[in-house]
């Protein structure tokens, strides 16, 4: 009796039926969303960490102060602010373009400081070794600095990806048509949890594979020691 | 000398290292000469290693000249990239880059500095392992190698470059005991093929019977220079007989 209850209440096969394309939908705008989280705050992040590396003392004062208050912002604070406030200066930011530049911009901040750390925690007899040779600053950087902080930097970096990607949730406070915001929609239209259900496998189909795709670059990138 | 001596390839004039309010030089004088191999030694806090490091720029120089091969390498005009090229360093530590081969240690500057493609690059490469006696290990990591073979694989990195002087600084002070003389050998035979070279080493025995001349310095100054057999054999001055006695009494 209970178990028949249990069933027809998250596991309602009509219903999830009904919102199964909602919800593949909503897979493909999470997928999208994240790829462009990850791609534009990685590679910002990289780059906010190699200007970094050449000391100039106010850019990176202007660096270390932005990254901070963005590493300190709750990320729903800034989507909320783009998507509703920005208006009000005449800037119409749609809620995919809000979430990804709040949680792209949040990526970018923590992404910079792990290339930062990892660029710090290269030896200086590695920089000593390369510019006795004759290879210039960014050569060094280039060739022997950065491909060492690399591998460093991919653990932490993997987990900070996957904990901000599956931030793209919040992307359904603005409409969003992501996978929670179709699981939710689903949920008022049909009276019944089982689209949330729905929405809750597809995260896990979509983020172990990632957690995965992270342990084995991982190990790909662990040079034989 | 008369006629036309041949000029030093490395000169070094009134040299001052000042690191803060602690002064590491004190006005150091020496030349280099080419084909010459000159030991530095003197108690450790002396400045011989900072000698070395004003000698590439790794340090600035506070004050006064040095010249490789007559380029003054703190004229703010000068290309320091191309005057290092001419500057051999090996390191105590090695500093053997970890993420490429032995291989692909020597000839990274080889490709990025001088602009030479891989297949040349690593075929000039090979040649400088083959001289250090590892030409079997190209392919190894530097995780893969003893002390003894990653040092090696530092000095193959600098003498594919063909340098006007290799700065030995501390070459063998992080090795095993048993590691130092196949380091020493290569060292030896350098010398033997002519280049010019400055030692910064405890290996005394080694200064002895490899060394044209032996430069001791204590407290940012040169006290005495002279002939290895003269300097060890009969100092003039006391403080060399002193730390010579202190070594022996280990």
């Amino acid at each position: 009796m209970m178990w028949g209850r249990f069933l027809d209440t998250f596991f309602n096969a009509r219903v999830m039926a009904q919102y199964l394309p909602k919800i593949l939908e909503g897979l493909l705008v999470t997928l999208q969303l994240a790829a462009c989280i990850v791609v534009t705050g990685i590679l910002a992040g990289l780059c906010l960490a190699l200007i970094r590396s050449f000391r100039i003392r106010p850019v990176n004062f202007c660096i270390v102060l932005a990254v901070d208050v963005l590493r300190a912002l709750p990320p729903l604070v800034l989507i909320i602010l783009f998507y509703f406030a920005l208006p009000g200066v005449g800037v119409r930011l749609s809620g995919f373009v809000s979430t990804w530049l709040a949680l792209g911009m949040v990526l970018t901040a923590f992404a910079e400081e792990i290339f930062w750390a990892g660029i710090l925690a290269v030896p200086g007899g590695q920089w000593e070794a390369s510019r006795s040779t004759g290879l210039t600053f960014i050569q060094t950087l280039a060739h022997v600095v950065l491909p060492q902080a690399v591998r460093l930097t991919i653990p932490p970096l993997t987990n900070r990806t996957i904990a901000i990607t599956k931030g793209t949730e919040l992307g359904a406070v603005v409409a969003v048509g992501e996978i929670l915001y179709q699981a939710q929609t689903g949920l008022s239209f049909s009276y019944n949890p089982s689209p949330l259900t729905l929405g809750a496998i597809a995260y896990v189909l979509l983020f172990v594979p990632i957690v995965y795709f992270g342990r084995w670059v991982e190990s790909r990138f662990a040079w034989r020691r | 000398m008369n006629g036309f001596p041949a000029p030093p390839i490395l000169e070094v004039q009134g040299l001052r290292k000042t690191f803060g309010h602690l002064e590491v030089l004190k006005g150091i004088d020496l030349q280099v000469h080419p084909r010459e191999m000159v030991f530095v030694i003197g108690p450790s806090g002396s400045g011989k290693s900072t000698l070395l490091r004003c000698c590439n720029r790794l340090e600035e120089p506070t004050a006064g000249h040095v010249r490789v091969e007559g380029v003054d390498i703190c004229d703010p005009q000068v290309d320091i990239n191309a005057v290092r090229r001419r500057i051999g360093m090996v390191f105590q530590a090695f500093n053997l880059y970890p993420h490429l081969t032995a291989l692909g240690n020597v000839s990274l500057a080889l490709r990025k500095a001088l602009g030479k493609s891989r297949p040349e690059a690593e075929e000039i490469a090979r040649h400088a392992l083959v001289q250090v006696g590892l030409a079997d290990k190209a392919k190894a990591y530097p995780a893969q190698l003893s002390g003894g073979q990653q040092q090696r694989v530092g000095i193959a990195r600098a003498l594919a470059l063909e340098p006007a002087v290799m700065l030995f600084d501390e070459p063998t002070s992080a090795l095993d005991p048993e590691l130092v003389g196949s380091v020493l050998a290569v060292m030896r035979q350098m010398r033997e093929s002519g280049m010019t070279m400055v030692v910064v080493s405890h290996e005394m025995r080694f200064a002895r019977s490899a060394a044209d001349r032996v430069v001791f310095m204590d407290h940012g100054q040169i006290l005495e220079e002279g002939p290895p057999d003269k300097l060890f054999g009969q100092p003039d001055h006391p403080r060399v007989r002193e730390f010579l006695v202190s070594l022996e009494a280990h």
